[in-house]
């Protein structure tokens, strides 16, 4: 398949990357751009490892075509925190309440949570738990990332952080 | 901080036993949380090295089948594929099992599974690879297929390893005491049979691996999602024919293993084949379907349970045959053979007991370690029968377990001995906060609690080489320029391992955990270790931690008692200071000052601890489970809900108490205990690989294979309860697999709490809820 170059707004940052109309958007940042943050678990949209923001709304990298992201704003967990590389409250949440423990869904939960956050600040018990549960963790049991994403939710309140 | 602890102990010399730990007992978080957070950490398919390829493997469609022909000249003439190797590029066997190994890197004129490899391509990049897969035409006769252990021992004509009759990997027998003399004057036998279902790991991070073979030194580097890196080490030796010291394996961070990525997988024996062939760093990492089709998941059993009580109640003697389906090849699978067979007999105290257990040869995936490996099967049987039994005789199921509970200092029929235990505190514990017994029995129709013990080893080892090396070593290295160093041998597959390992050091050596820089990784630098599996780590790394440790302080203590005036054995040292115990206030100094002084005239300090667990004589039987030094304790209760319209489960809550002796890093064992039950919790209800009778795989992906999510997920209320186990390095014990044990016995007690119905398989799907919930109540309609 013929390749061709486009532009994608990764992070606040546009790229020029050489592409085929069926590479996956997962492929394309891990591969051509060098966000080895964004994982590949599965690779058929099960897992949840591989979600970003596109136009700040979650979408699973592993089945979305690179192509169709275009003139969007492509966020990926190295687009996460703060300008001078300390933690997002939601980021530092996590590590402070053991959320973390092979870290390999932590990109992806970490930016389920944000997009939740960012509509909707202080959000129910069950709303955390249905915007998170297409992230597939196996070693946390989740119990920790709940509590780590109110704790965050309450703290980006009193901080004013958006 | 200072704890007061009260240790229950046969001698009862622990009372008031006091401690005062720094580093030890810190929910610190961990060192790596902000770069994974960050999506910073570099996993294995994360890494690129210069000139790197990549690999793919192809799997067979069949079970059972004669490989006649493969022809792959159409795929190597492919523009962009570099290389092509089959089962005659790899005719050396390996296994993790030294005694009984029979697997190879890719299949060898047979297949026994389906998914087993059969070829592995090297391209320009994965597309030209995956490519090159479809242009290899292998000429298959297909064989029967046996899907069914117990149809397998049956069947002499159809051998699936040409030298096991009846398909039978291994047999084992075990009796200990006078278990036909119990059974016969016992007031209650309770007989029943159980089944334990096909599960996966399901770790998130597929396996991965980067060999670079340099033909010029004849060396071989391998980056790789290796649990146990010092096992591959090994194996890539024998299978490549090279010595160990031309061989470097390096662990980058790995995504979750629960014993899955313990076994070396044929990425990195393949990856490191097709570097070898064409002089180039190859790179293989697995699809979903990959992990599937080498599973090395838990071993499904087929149990036959007879139990033996006496008028009150006591356990008077298990009989327990296990017929255990092992998949395609030998794995792990003699040691969970005999892990199953030691697991009946604790945390209760069983006198006789009679074991007969055969590990078949089926026409699957391989089975191997699987966390909690060879307890969760019979647990899963015996705390049932516990529950029936307790009916019986009119006690509750609190009340029986207590009255069977060991303790601190029993020494089983099989020789095993029990150090220390506090597991009738966490009966009580989890009784007193789930108010268990306010409402077992007493919950509207539909709603229902239960209860279930379990334990686990802690720091024992089954001995993966044919060598008398110490089973762990660790070295520490102090100087000025890194501070305290530490290289050992346990791989941090995300339980945090590396923290545990770092506040250990830091507690002997005073210093603060943090500053504590870790080489575990890598088996060039770090010392040597049996591995990261059967929840060794925190036990038998950390005596050996604590070893080094206290060498370390040997020497440093007699420098700082010159330089403060006082007697070498008055020095004590905490948070970057030596004092004297006597004067604290008045006679100290820094620990900078001391290690300067220290090298000044001696040169480098560095000192080497190393731990064995310690063999208990006797009576083994084949299984050398015993030779763990202590154990991990646990209780859970579970509440479910029982919809009886739909069938479908929803488990509302957990409450668990647990005693892993002194908590290292208790936010640490509380994510153990949190993931644990949801490991079990998807076993209980929802996970199972599913094989057609012509051996396909039928759901090899996490679409089909259904994992718990959030939502599926129950209140969980986890509690450590106080202890201190004195045989164990600062109290710690095993947190990691014990607390898997009762989770799905616990479940199934309450289902029948809630509906009045015993089930014995696993998954308890809807389907299944419904069909006994049909049968019941057609049964009470005749009645």
């Amino acid at each position: 398949m013929k390749t061709q170059l486009i532009e994608l707004n990764i992070n606040d940052q546009i790229y020029e990357i050489p592409i085929t109309p069926v590479d996956l958007l997962v492929d394309v940042l891990r591969k051509k751009v060098g966000f080895t943050g964004t994982k590949k678990g599965c690779g058929q949209g099960d897992c949840g490892a591989c979600t970003v923001l596109i136009d700040g709304k979650t979408a699973l990298a592993c089945i979305t075509l690179a192509i169709a992201c275009q003139g969007k704003k492509i966020t990926t967990i190295e687009g996460v925190a703060n300008k001078d590389g300390s933690l997002h409250p939601i980021q530092q949440s996590f590590v402070e309440h053991g959320a973390v423990q092979c870290g390999f869904c932590s990109p992806g939960m970490i930016l389920s949570s944000k997009a939740l956050l960012d509509s909707n600040p202080s959000p129910s018990e069950l709303e955390v738990k249905r915007a998170l549960s297409g992230n597939m963790c196996r070693c946390t049991g989740y119990i920790l990332i709940l509590e780590a994403v109110h704790a965050a939710a309450e703290k980006m309140a009193q901080a004013g952080v958006k | 901080m200072t704890k007061k602890y009260e240790v229950s102990n046969k001698y009862g010399n622990y009372t008031d036993y006091k401690r005062e730990f720094t580093e030890v007992g810190r929910s610190i978080p961990r060192p790596d949380g902000p770069a994974k957070v960050s999506g910073a950490t570099v996993y294995t398919d994360d890494m690129t090295v210069p000139k790197m390829v990549y690999g793919r493997i192809l799997r067979s469609p069949h079970a059972h089948a004669l490989i006649k022909n493969i022809d792959y000249s159409k795929a190597l003439a492919l523009p962009g594929v570099l290389g092509v190797i089959t089962g005659a590029d790899c005719p050396i066997v390996y296994g993790i099992v030294p005694h009984n190994s029979n697997e190879h890197a890719l299949a060898q004129e047979k297949v026994r599974s389906w998914g087993e490899g059969v070829a592995a391509v090297a391209a320009i990049d994965d597309e030209t690879a995956e490519k090159a897969l479809e242009l290899i035409s292998v000429e298959y006769e297909l064989l029967p297929v046996l899907t069914d252990p117990r149809e397998a021992v049956l069947r002499d004509d159809v051998r699936i390893h040409e030298d096991r009759p009846f398909n039978i990997a291994h047999e084992g027998k075990q009796r200990y005491g006078e278990p036909e003399k119990a059974f016969a004057e016992a007031a209650y036998v309770l007989e029943k049979d159980f089944y334990s279902s096909y599960v996966n790991h399901g770790f998130i991070e597929p396996q991965s691996a980067i060999a670079d073979f340099d033909p010029n030194k004849g060396t071989l580097r391998l980056w790789a999602t290796c649990q146990v890196p010092h096992y591959t080490h090994q194996q890539l030796a024998k299978v490549l024919d090279m010595p160990l010291n031309k061989i470097r394996i390096t662990v980058p961070s790995i995504g979750g293993g629960f014993g899955g990525k313990g076994v070396a997988s044929q990425a990195d024996f393949c990856a490191a084949l097709l570097s070898r062939k064409i002089g180039k760093p190859v790179k293989i990492t697995y699809e979903r379907s990959d992990i599937f089709a080498t599973n090395n998941g838990r071993h499904p059993c087929y149990m036959k349970f007879k139990m033996a009580f006496d008028k009150d109640g006591l356990i008077t003697g298990v009989d327990f045959d296990n017929l255990m389906e092992g998949g395609a090849y030998a794995g792990w699978g003699i040691v969970v053979l005999f892990y199953t067979a030691s697991m009946v007999h604790i945390p209760y105290k069983v006198k006789n007991v009679l074991f007969r257990g055969r590990r078949v040869f089926t026409n699957k995936p391989v089975c191997g370690a699987h966390r909690g490996l060879g307890g969760v099967q019979p647990r899963f049987a015996m705390e049932q029968m516990l529950d029936e039994a307790a009916e019986h005789f009119g006690l509750n199921p609190f009340e029986i377990r207590m009255r069977n509970a060991a303790e601190s200092g029993h020494t089983c029929a099989s020789a095993m001995y029990v150090p220390h235990t506090e597991y009738k505190k966490c009966l009580e514990v989890a009784v007193k906060n789930s108010d268990f017994l306010a409402k077992q029995g007493k919950l509207p129709f539909g709603k229902g609690i239960g209860m279930s013990g379990g334990y686990y080893i802690s720091g024992t080892s089954y001995t993966l080489y044919l060598s008398y090396k110490p089973h762990t070593v660790a070295t520490i290295k102090v100087d000025e320029e890194n501070g305290v160093t530490l290289f050992c041998g346990s791989t941090d597959i995300g339980q945090g391992s590396n923290m545990v390992m770092a506040q250990m050091a830091a507690e002997t050596l005073g210093v603060k955990s943090e500053n504590v820089h870790i080489y575990s990784m890598d088996t060039s630098v770090s010392t040597f270790d049996l591995g990261t599996f059967a929840s060794r780590v925190t036990f038998a790394t950390g005596k050996a931690i604590k070893q080094a440790a206290e060498k370390i302080n040997q020497e440093l203590f007699p420098v700082a008692a010159a330089m403060m005036e006082c007697r070498g054995d008055e020095v004590a040292v905490k948070d970057y200071r030596f004092y004297s115990i006597y004067e604290p206030k008045k006679k100290n100094v820094s620990w900078d000052e001391v290690v300067t002084r220290y090298i000044e005239s001696n040169g480098p300090l560095t000192a080497t601890g190393q731990f064995t667990p310690p063999r208990r004589k006797g009576l083994q039987q084949g299984g050398n489970i015993g030779h763990s030094p202590t154990f991990g304790f646990s209780c859970q209760i579970a509440e479910v809900d029982v919809d009886v319209e739909t069938g479908r489960i929803q488990v509302t809550k957990i409450t668990e108490a647990g005693d892993c002796g002194q908590p290292i890093n208790p936010m640490s064992v509380e994510g153990q205990v949190h993931g644990s039950i949801q490991m079990g919790l998807g076993q209980a209800l929802y996970e199972e690989m599913k094989i057609g009778p012509d051996g396909k795989f039928l759901n090899p992906s996490l679409h089909d294979y259904k994992m718990p999510t959030t939502l599926d997920m129950p209140d969980v209320h986890a509690t450590i309860v106080e202890a201190y186990d004195p045989s164990a390095p600062y109290g710690g014990k095993e947190s990691g697999e014990g607390p898997i044990q009762p989770t799905i016995p616990a479940i199934f007690n309450a289902v029948y709490d809630a509906i009045g119905i015993r089930f014995t398989e696993m998954p308890l799907t809807p389907e299944k809820v419904l069909s006994a919930l049909k049968a019941k109540k057609a049964a009470e309609m005749k009645a």
